[in-house]
């Protein structure tokens, strides 16, 4: 019973860390149809950069305070970097109206180029993660453990997911991102400039990955250049489960997707894992091929 | 007198690939009107409407609003100029809510207007009790309700209709045709595009007939009505010559 509770905290840990990653996934995906291939190279780009911000400000002290000014400062510099993606390699693209595989090369390239440039920067060998960001004091509750890492983790994953929840349904520019993801030209008919949309997911979706990075460094300490992979795709299949597009199902995913790792890890090996993400895969694109949430209300013509 | 015409289209054409479905087309809308273009499957009627909110890119000739030339104007900027669009197939956003969509029509607006909201309720109730329905819910009829509804949030000067009366069982269609009307009366100018020729020529002021992309007859409705040559190619009538 112990490796079940045991479990189901890691397993919240990574799938709190997943569903963040998984929602830049899915909103690309709603509104541009385009599998963003850079997203995960974003992660790794946080992990990196909250590394370096780590280095500068907070080696001798630790705290709140200089956690806020890496998880902000990292932020800045992934959003920018996203911005900068949207307008160098899928903007041009769209403008002059190129088909959708075009995109997809234009992703791929760009991921490319993020990780080679990482490794340029940074260097072709793994980083540690500094372990003085959080308190490394642990609670142990009728014989679970729970570091402090993976409390903060698990509970800000949720308070990030709800902000976004609350933005995407209650204000207008959120309710514009739905009617965009719905249909772009029904949504021009309404006045939404479906860059300004495109823009703002962006935005979203890399602030997220920027988050989600850092808690990647937080939590396993370790950082190398080709990470993203490793990450987006477990992020990306996270997304196809819950629904590809559909942003609750993102969260959903990515919870659900970590704690089946976790149970695999703790009952079957942590070897195993990779492989029954794929078995689980399968598995839902076989019997539920529009994921766990995917399924639309059918639209009468 | 030119101020009189809000909407001037002239020469214009419209391609899609090699295939040119515009074929060089001129009309105009003056403020007050209903303009009915009518014609077969594939004459370009949509296209047409399509062209003037920017969804699609002309070719050649010019699109003009009140004194604004609107040609090369992107799709999201026509409707805060005053022009709105309800297109073809209704295009409701169908994982929203009535109200949300209809919400989304007052996009460009400031603040949502109490009595516009109101008077858009007044001229379609069934809308109001289905606010918080799925808008993909809603039958065929109360979509194409919820399509011109939206298009009024934002008080167009223009409306564009584009085939209102399509797939809706003939009680309904009288029903959205005297709305037309209403809305007509309440100042709105309105460019109607019909396969139901004898509902639009019996509603519209003046009509133009499209045929594979060209205007083959205008005029006004009163004349159409009566001429020989549309009553027996739109209106299913035969001449006793
Ligand atoms: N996206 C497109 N790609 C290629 N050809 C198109 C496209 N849309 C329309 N066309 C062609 O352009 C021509 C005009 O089409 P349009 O939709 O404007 O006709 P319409 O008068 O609205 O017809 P309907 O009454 O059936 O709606 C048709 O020949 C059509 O096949
Ligand atoms: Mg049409």
């Amino acid at each position: 019973m112990n490796t079940f509770f045991q479990q189901l905290v890691n397993g919240l840990t990574i799938g709190g860390i997943y569903a963040l990653i998984a929602l830049g996934y899915t909103m690309v995906y709603g509104v541009m149809k385009l599998i963003n291939f850079a997203h995960g190279d974003l992660v790794a780009l946080a992990a990196y950069i909250g590394l370096t911000i780590f280095m500068k400000v907070g080696t001798s002290s630790s705290g709140l305070s200089i956690l806020l000014i890496v998880l902000i400062g990292t932020i800045m510099i992934i959003v920018f970097a996203g911005m900068m993606l949207e307008l160098i390699a899928y903007r041009p693209l769209r403008n002059a109206g190129a088909p959708r595989l075009s995109a997809v090369v234009s992703a791929l390239g760009a991921s490319m180029v993020l990780e080679n440039g990482m490794m340029l920067l940074w260097g072709p060998n793994l980083k540690i993660f500094p372990s003085n960001i959080l308190p490394s004091s642990t609670w142990s509750i009728g014989g679970v453990i729970i570091s402090s890492a993976q409390f903060f983790i698990i509970v800000s994953s949720l308070v990030f997911m709800l902000l976004l929840h609350l933005f995407i349904n209650k204000t207008k520019l959120g309710t514009a991102i739905r009617a965009a993801a719905i249909d772009q030209e029904a949504a021009q008919l309404m006045g939404i400039n479906v860059n300004r949309v495109i823009v703002t997911i962006f935005v979203l979706g890399s602030g997220l990955a920027a988050i989600g990075g850092i808690f990647v460094g937080i939590y396993y300490r370790e950082v190398y250049f080709n990470m993203g992979w490793l990450y987006g795709l477990n992020a990306f299949v996270a997304a196809i489960v819950g629904g590809i597009g559909n942003i609750p199902g993102a969260m959903l995913g990515g919870i659900l997707l970590g704690v089946f790792n976790a149970f695999i890890s703790g009952y079957v090996s942590s070897s195993w894992s990779e492989a029954f993400t794929f078995i689980l895969l399968i598995g839902i694109l076989i019997f539920r091929p529009t994921g766990i949430l995917g399924e639309r209300v059918a639209e009468k013509v | 007198m030119d101020n009189d015409r809000l909407l001037i289209v002239e020469d214009v054409e419209v391609s899609y690939g090699n295939i040119q479905a515009v074929k060089g087309i001129s009309f105009d809308v003056r403020k007050g009107e209903i303009v009915a273009i009518l014609g077969a499957n594939g004459a370009g009627k949509t296209t047409t409407l399509r062209a003037i909110s920017g969804l699609h890119k002309i070719e050649k000739g010019s699109i003009r609003y009140k004194s604004f030339e609107i040609t090369s104007v992107p799709a999201y900027k026509i409707v805060s100029i005053g022009i709105s669009h309800a297109p073809e197939g209704r295009r409701i956003f169908g994982t929203l809510n009535v109200r949300e969509n209809i919400l989304l029509g007052a996009y460009t607006m400031q603040s949502i207007d109490d009595e516009r909201l109101h008077w858009v309720y007044s001229l379609f109730p069934r809308l109001q009790e289905r606010q918080n329905q799925l808008a993909g819910t809603l039958s065929g009829g109360e979509q194409q309700m919820l399509a011109i509804a939206r298009a009024l949030m934002s008080k167009p000067e223009m409306l564009l209709l584009d085939e209102p009366s399509l797939g809706l069982a003939p009680i309904l269609v009288k029903t959205i045709f005297n709305v037309i009307k209403e809305i007509n009366n309440a100042g709105v100018s309105v460019l109607l595009v019909e396969q139901n020729a004898r509902l639009a020529l019996q509603l519209a002021d003046r009509a133009y007939v499209l045929e594979v992309g060209k205007i083959a007859i205008s005029g006004s409705t009163k004349d159409l009505l009566s001429s020989t040559k549309v009553q027996e190619a739109y209106l299913g009538k035969k001449s006793n010559r």
